[in-house]
């Protein structure tokens, strides 16, 4: 930072060193500040933008990352590419689009193997604890599993079936004859390969992969499950004595098997009013919920 | 055949005479990108990747140091690969010239000094130069940011690796900070970019502080004020304490901003300056 190699005149050299410090000063500072802001907009990643596997936690990826482009090449199945500079991703970092090119899950994951940086960690040695992302049936209502028909090509394509994804059964209450298989993916599997995203058959996929920040919810930290304590603990924490009252059924419809068609009371529901009183008469009919399980 | 200088007069030697250092610079340009090409476009890797990190022969892995030092500011510690790859081209730069990379590596160059040439040309005088210093400044403030950001904040608009990036990977988003830099090079400010903003060139520039291989004045008796090679430099400030002995004994541009181009010594008809080391202090009788 010396200003051996700038000529400047002999009179009043001290002036106009502060000035030209000053000038140059406030110019970095705003250009920096600029890329700064740039960079903070963008540290959120894009719903379609999938990293690769291994990536860390985007923060802590847009401070490893160089942008050398290493695993883009060095994988097989053309799926990882440099983001551009007007793209919503952090400029030329690497990541995919699911229904573009799904990551197809190498064994040997040469992608992380490439990175020079640790931006892909290589403690990341068995692909299927890949966490990528999460996909998510976003679309009940166009999923044709969800209308009715077997199409299952999402649970079929999985590399992780079974697992990442089940087909779970329920009725179909409006045929009332029929099973549904609902397609349900499970996190605890899922890599977010993007797998199924690509091969829904609908001109707009019902499942999409997502980062995991952005599909997930999570539980406040001090709530506990009553059946995972109790499992764990052999016993209720709280003991027995506490029965709540089964609220919204007038007593038939429990214990009945799950294929029964739930009917509607045919008394017509009265509007909730939540006074003290109504609370403490647990089975009348003026607190139907119209709650089906 | 005789050629125009770059300041119009005649020049007893030939274009080829006067351009060899530039040829050669301008081969080594343009064959590191062919080098990076032919593996995505011929299937030959070579080497893979791009300046900000690569991997030559598929074995020996190459880091950019201000990216290792960026890294490092944002809070992440790299693997060996990436430290044993900026060692090597650390090693390599502190011995032919920090700003080598400038002059002989960085794409930006072919497009900084097509505008000095075209305002030369053109006779373009106007516009406002800033200090040659702001470099310096941009570098603190670029690792200042990453620090405070924890994200590599400068790759966000870096033109170096964005250029080389763009050129290598097909990109096209570069284009537009490119065609700024050739604009405002030609129009507002001479050398503005690499000459003064630069701060990649300002952390090559530091580290050629301490090079071996040194351009050095050493008939500087032979010298008759042409001008040529000040006219040419793209740092001319630091041709002065060499050639006129302006506070230094002797012929050697020791400066760290000196890109170890060779223009001066292509341009000179008197033959005043070549390539030498830093420890070659001698001058020619
Ligand atoms: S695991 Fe294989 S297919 Fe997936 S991104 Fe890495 S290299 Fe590409
Ligand atoms: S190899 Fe690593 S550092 Fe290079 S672009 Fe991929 S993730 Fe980033
Ligand atoms: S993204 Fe889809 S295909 Fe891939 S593991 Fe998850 S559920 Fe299976
Ligand atoms: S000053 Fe910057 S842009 Fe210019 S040649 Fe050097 S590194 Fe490249």
């Amino acid at each position: 930072m010396s200003g051996r190699d700038s000529q400047k005149p002999a009179s009043t050299p001290r002036r106009r060193f502060l000035r030209e410090a000053l000038t140059a000063a406030g110019g970095g500072c705003l250009l920096a500040l600029g890329a700064g802001l740039h960079a903070r907009q963008a540290s959120a990643l894009p719903a379609q933008a999938i990293r690769p596997p291994g990536a860390l936690v985007e923060e802590d990826f847009l401070a490893a990352c160089v942008r050398c482009g290493l695993c883009v090449r060095d994988c097989p199945y053309g799926t990882l590419r440099l983001a551009d500079m007007l793209d919503p991703v952090a400029t030329g970092s690497p990541f995919f689009t699911a229904r573009q090119v799904p990551c197809e899950m190498c064994e040997d994951i040469p992608c992380v193997k490439a990175c020079p940086t640790g931006a892909l960690d290589r403690s990341l040695t068995d692909i299927t604890k890949a966490r990528m992302g999460l996909a998510v049936l976003s679309d009940q209502e166009s999923c044709l599993n969800f209308l009715g028909l077997r199409c299952d090509v999402c649970y079929r394509v999985c590399p992780v079936i079974d697992k990442a994804i089940t087909l779970e059964t329920r009725h179909n209450p409006r045929s009332d004859r029929h099973a549904m298989l609902l397609p349900t993916v499970h996190s605890d599997a899922c890599t977010g390969c993007g797998k199924c995203e690509k091969s829904c058959v609908l001109p707009e996929p019902a499942i999409k992969v997502l980062p995991r920040k952005v599909a997930q919810g999570a539980l406040p930290a001090h709530y506990r499950k009553g059946w995972e304590e109790k499992a764990r603990n052999g016993e209720s924490l709280i003991g027995d004595q506490l029965r709540l009252p089964v609220r919204g059924f007038d007593g038939t419809t429990a214990g009945r098997a799950a294929t029964e068609t739930v009917v509607a009371p045919a008394t017509p529901a009265a509007p909730i009013v939540a006074t003290p009183q109504a609370a403490s008469v647990p089975h009348a009919s003026a607190l139907n919920s119209r709650w089906k399980p | 055949m005789s050629a125009r200088s770059p300041r119009g007069q005649v020049s007893s030697r030939s274009l080829l005479a006067r351009s060899r250092w530039l040829l050669a610079r301008r081969l080594c340009q343009l064959g590191l990108l062919a080098l990076f090409l032919i593996g995505p476009l011929l299937g030959v890797w070579i080497i893979k990747g791009n300046l900000s990190a690569s991997l030559l022969f598929d074995q020996i892995p190459l880091t950019d140091p201000l990216l290792l030092l960026q890294t490092l500011a944002a809070g992440h510690w790299p693997y060996v690969t990436a430290w044993t790859g900026a060692l090597i081209v650390l090693v390599f730069y502190a011995l032919v010239g920090g700003r080598v990379f400038c002059s002989w590596v960085c794409p930006v160059n072919l497009v900084t000094d097509t505008a000095a040439w075209l305002r030369r040309r053109l006779g373009i005088k106007t516009g406002r130069t800033p200090d040659g210093n702001t470099r310096y400044w941009l570098l603190a403030g670029l690792m200042a940011a990453t620090v405070l950001t924890g994200v590599l904040v400068w790759e966000w608009v870096n033109p170096v690796t964005l250029l080389h990036r763009a050129l290598v990977f097909g990109l096209g988003g570069a284009s537009l900070l490119i065609i700024g830099i050739f604009l405002y090079d030609t129009l507002i400010a001479s050398r503005g970019w690499c000459g003064h903003l630069c701060p990649v060139g300002a952390f090559y520039a530091v580290l050629g502080r301490i090079a071996l291989v040194r351009v050095s004045a050493h008939r500087r008796d032979a010298c008759d004020d042409c001008m040529e090679c000040f006219v040419i430099c793209p740092e001319p400030q630091v041709i002065r304490p060499a050639l006129k002995g302006v506070g230094q004994p002797h012929p050697l541009i020791l400066s760290g901003n000196c890109t170890n181009c060779g223009r001066c010594i292509d341009v000179c008809d008197r033959d005043v300056f070549k390539m030498t080391h830093r420890f070659d202090q001698r001058s020619a009788q």
